[in-house]
């Protein structure tokens, strides 16, 4: 048996002292929050914290976790959806599928532990997990956003123009294309 | 040239359910559809909580909760919340009250295909259910209403309804649509086409950018994905598929690894694959890696990328090519043209690489079989699951969990599904079974985006102006490798998406006097599938990059050149016109800074793009700003739109970072770290138009991808001179930053 401190609270895990951080946490604590994506530390879908480090859990072996390490994962940012960087991303509808978002968010807090008040830059570097389903734009403003920042909007950009509203829409007044 | 593996589409229709245009709402009995078993339970007593159903989109809770079900898959797109929008539009519920409850494929057949078609895939989530889900809604409403009508002993056409309240003006009486629903769920329901659903200018909940109905869960990690799923006395495998398509088992050595702790069961898969059963996931992934498979690899294994890029070169100029519109003479025009444009265009296989690899739950017992899955196409899940286990239909479930992430991978094919089945029936009855794929497998086991070459030549006149244009593509036909039957007369026209001459759907944008677009099948071993925008992809960067060499040959700006072109396709016209105006074409640009612009339709939407470019002397491209116009005829959700949008520019920018390559006959490219995918730094400032017309419906999920490649390839032409004519972006010595 190991002992791991996660989210704050001692737990015993029966598992090979090879097996992953990732694997831990979901087969054996059953905190399925954090996802697998490559297994090789490559997509960040496994970010967690270790002592406030964001870390990729798929490549930490259950033996280089101490007792004493803090392991925090998403389940354990709060009880409610109450962080900043959660009120954030939901107010900003950032997910799509969603998948890679517990590892996003754990990424955005750990760089605003560093930097409150990143810039565009910080989070070209820090924020470095892939999304597939590209919801790159909402991430950054969100983060923008956690960190204090006003934000107009979402990060999305949008101009909608209805046909009939204005004539700014361009060429889409001109007749039918036949087809319907 | 190769031996092709089977890799046959799965569908629920291929069993004779015909899926009717009006699959009628309203709690009425759908026409028209083939049952496979029983009649139809009662519809009113499908029910949540013993609340008995308005009709079938619809259950009101006494505590007017408004429960909308949802039939098609949601993997991040949006159309839970849109189809919910049309819904609670036509509804008149107070959208503040609303919830999604997604509904299962065993459920749908047994009711006769009440929810219609399942599948999710061809940007049709939306556009191909908005009138059936909105007359369910206004049937709902309509009853509700003769509920309150027939309480108070008024007529109904007195009453008015907001927000869930019904009112009687004249006597002040109100209620809840709570309170109505249980009198409501015993009317006839009214006739579903006779009614008259709002003129789209006048909707206060779609059209709006509602916020998704879908994120709670997605913030805090409490959302069960498929992967997440559990049941007690639950086991895990980790499978190995021949690396080389076509290959087989011909042996494995369990002895080496029976012994590892928690493993349950070494079996083989179907003849071409290998699975290991464990406690874990990680003892069962660990101990396949260390089993010692020896492959009966084939002939394909002789295979490259090189073989295979030399066998649709000869396609580019074989005599079996099929023509799809040949007006004119085109060859004889350009052979003749005062000055002659030609290039040759080559874009390789890419995975999907959806972050939630391929996995599924399956539990089977003498008289019952579940699966628990992430799919495009829960009705195709079904009838595998059926076909794989050997039980009817009627005694089998398939539960759809939402998807991370399906881009085209997770819809007909089922492979996991099928593979999953396999591996329970090799249990003790009852065992539950969790397979996941590594990382690894998911990209040496996709149905890739097919390979293509192109060749395109032009003829200009004197003046300038386009007079002959002849494309002809060579590449991997996904209909040859999933849906054989699709191809008519062996003229596969999917594979010229966006080149078709036949208005509303891929509609080519120009109208050039002397056209040929030719299509010759190359088929590879590899096998393909839908990729997000499927052949608009590589169809629109062969065209659209072309006219930009043509424009340049012509001394014409690449705007102005397309637009003398596209006066008969005011639609195309439109949307190019709108992200013109938007992006500033031809305004002054910092220096170093150069734009791209593109063009092309389809899923019934058309779409354009500006992008701004530079590009550092090693070669470094940086993408600054992109805008993006779509006129998707409606546009239920515009935030969802430009989440969209937004997304399909870092799937297709993805695509200049990597491909899938092949060498010995197995894809090369197995994890994050050699098949590099668009990350946030790189991600460009997106900005989205949305231009609807309202006189048509036309998808959102997909269209746009198809611009956005060719739009930056042409800024990256205008920077350096020189076009891109092949992707990834380092065959040009180039990347992206």
């Amino acid at each position: 048996m190991v002992e791991l401190n996660v989210n704050g609270t001692a737990r015993r895990v029966d598992a090979e002292p090879d097996t992953p951080l990732l694997w831990v946490l979901r087969d054996s604590l059953n905190m399925t929050g954090t996802k697998f994506g490559c297994g090789i530390a490559q997509c960040g879908a496994c970010s967690v914290h270790i002592n406030g480090e964001v870390k990729r859990s798929c490549s930490i072996p259950l033996r280089t976790v101490k007792a004493a390490d803090k392991v925090v994962t998403i389940e354990g940012i709060s009880a409610d959806s109450s962080h900043p960087v959660q009120k954030a991303w939901a107010a900003f509808d950032v997910p799509q599928c969603g998948y890679c978002q517990s590892g996003q968010i754990m990424a955005a807090i750990a760089l605003l532990a560093k930097k409150p008040k990143p810039t565009d830059k910080d989070i070209d570097d820090a924020m470095t997990n892939i999304c597939r389903c590209g919801t790159y734009q909402r991430i950054r403003a969100a983060v923008h956003a956690a960190a204090g920042g006003t934000a107009a909007g979402n990060g999305s950009v949008i101009h909608m123009q209805a046909a009939g509203e204005s004539p700014a829409a361009g060429g889409v007044q001109l007749a039918l294309d036949g087809n319907r | 040239m190769q031996t092709k593996p089977s890799g046959r589409a799965t569908n629920v229709s291929r069993r004779k359910f015909i899926i009717g245009s009006a699959a009628v709402a309203g709690g009425g009995l759908a026409l028209g559809f083939n049952l496979p078993f029983g009649p139809a339970p009662a519809a009113a007593q499908s029910a949540i909580d013993g609340v008995p159903e308005v009709n079938a989109w619809v259950v009101i809770k006494p505590d007017d909760t408004c429960v909308i079900r949802v039939a098609r898959a949601e993997m991040g797109q949006g159309t839970h919340t849109g189809l919910a929008q049309l819904v609670a539009e036509e509804l008149e519920c107070d959208w503040k009250k609303v919830a999604i409850e997604a509904v299962n494929p065993g459920s749908n057949l047994a009711r006769k295909r009440i929810w219609g078609d399942m599948s999710t895939g061809g940007s049709r989530g939306i556009r191909t259910s908005q009138d059936y889900v909105r007359r369910g809604g206004a049937a709902a409403r309509m009853m509700l209403l003769q509920a309150a009508a027939n309480e108070w002993g008024v007529p109904a056409g007195d009453l008015t309804v907001a927000d869930g309240i019904v009112s009687h003006k004249a006597t002040g009486r109100t209620a809840s649509y709570g309170s109505l629903a249980a009198a409501a769920a015993k009317l006839t329901p009214p006739d579903a086409k006779a009614i008259k659903l709002k003129n789209p200018r006048e909707w206060k909940v779609a059209g709006k950018p509602m916020k998704r109905l879908d994120t709670a869960d997605k913030v805090n990690g409490s959302k069960i994905y498929a992967i997440d799923f559990k049941l007690p006395g639950m086991v895990y495998a980790s499978i190995k598929d021949c690396p080389v398509f076509g290959g087989k088992v011909t042996s494995f050595d369990d002895s080496k690894i029976k012994n590892r702790p928690g493993v349950r069961g070494v079996m083989r898969v179907g003849d071409t694959a290998v699975a290991v059963v464990a406690d874990t996931w990680w003892r069962a992934k660990t101990a396949l890696e260390v089993l010692p498979i020896v492959w009966d690899e084939g002939p394909n294994a002789k295979v490259t990328s090189a073989t295979i890029a030399a066998h649709l070169k000869e396609g580019l100029t074989a005599n079996d090519a099929f023509a799809d519109t040949n007006n004119g003479d085109a060859l004889k025009v350009i052979a003749g043209a005062a000055k002659k444009v030609e290039a040759v265009y080559s874009l390789p296989f890419v995975s999907h690489a959806t972050m939630e690899p391929m996995n599924c739950t399956v539990r089977l017992t003498a008289d019952k079989a579940e699966a628990w899955v992430p799919s495009q196409n829960a009705e195709a899940s079904l009838a595998t699951l059926s076909t794989a286990s050997g039980l009817p239909l009627e005694k089998c479930e398939a539960y759809n969990h939402g998807l991370g992430g399906g881009f085209g991978r997770r819809g007909g094919t089922q492979d996991y599904v099928r593979q999953a089945v396999a591996i329970a029936k090799q249990l003790p009855a009852g065992t539950p079974v969790k397979l996941i794929w590594s990382r690894e497998e998911d990209q040496a086991h996709d149905f890739f985006r097919p390979i293509a070459q192109c060749k395109l030549s032009a003829g200009i006149d004197a003046n300038g102006a386009l007079t002959g244009l002849h494309v002809r593509v060579s590449g991997q036909s996904i209909n040859a490798y999933l849906s054989p039957a699709a191809i008519k007369d062996g003229k596969d026209v999917r594979q010229l998406q966006g080149y078709w001459k036949e208005p509303g759907d891929a509609q080519i944008g120009y109208s050039v006097p002397n056209l040929l677009i030719e299509y010759a099948m190359r088929n590879t071993h590899v096998p393909v599938g839908p990729w997000r925008g499927v052949n608009t992809n590589q169809n629109g960067i062969f065209l659209e990059c072309f006219m930009d060499e043509v424009a340049r040959a012509a001394g014409k700006d690449p705007l102005e050149f397309r637009r003398v072109m596209m006066q008969n396709h005011p639609k195309h016209l439109g949307v190019l016109n709108a992200a013109a105006e938007k992006a500033n074409w031809g305004s002054p640009l910092p220096p170093g800074r150069f734009r791209g612009i593109a063009q092309f339709m389809g899923y019934a939407s058309y779409s354009a793009a500006v992008a701004e470019v530079s590009v550092s002397p090693k070669g470094e491209v940086k993408v600054h700003r992109m805008v993006l116009a779509t006129n998707c005829g409606h546009a239920v959700n515009p935030d969802q739109i430009a989440a969209q949008v937004e997304g399909g520019v870092a799937y297709g920018l993805s695509t200049f970072l990597s491909e899938c390559s092949v060498d010995k006959g197995r894809i090369v490219e197995l994890n994050f770290h050699n098949y590099r995918v668009l990350r946030l730094a790189a991600m460009p400032k997106v900005e989205t138009v949305i231009v609807p017309t309202y006189d048509f419906w036309g998808g959102v999920g997909e269209p746009t991808i198809c611009v956005g490649a060719p739009a930056v390839m042409n800024a990256i032409f205008a920077a350096t001179g020189k076009p891109v004519r092949s992707l990834p972006l380092k065959n040009q010595g180039m990347t992206l930053v």
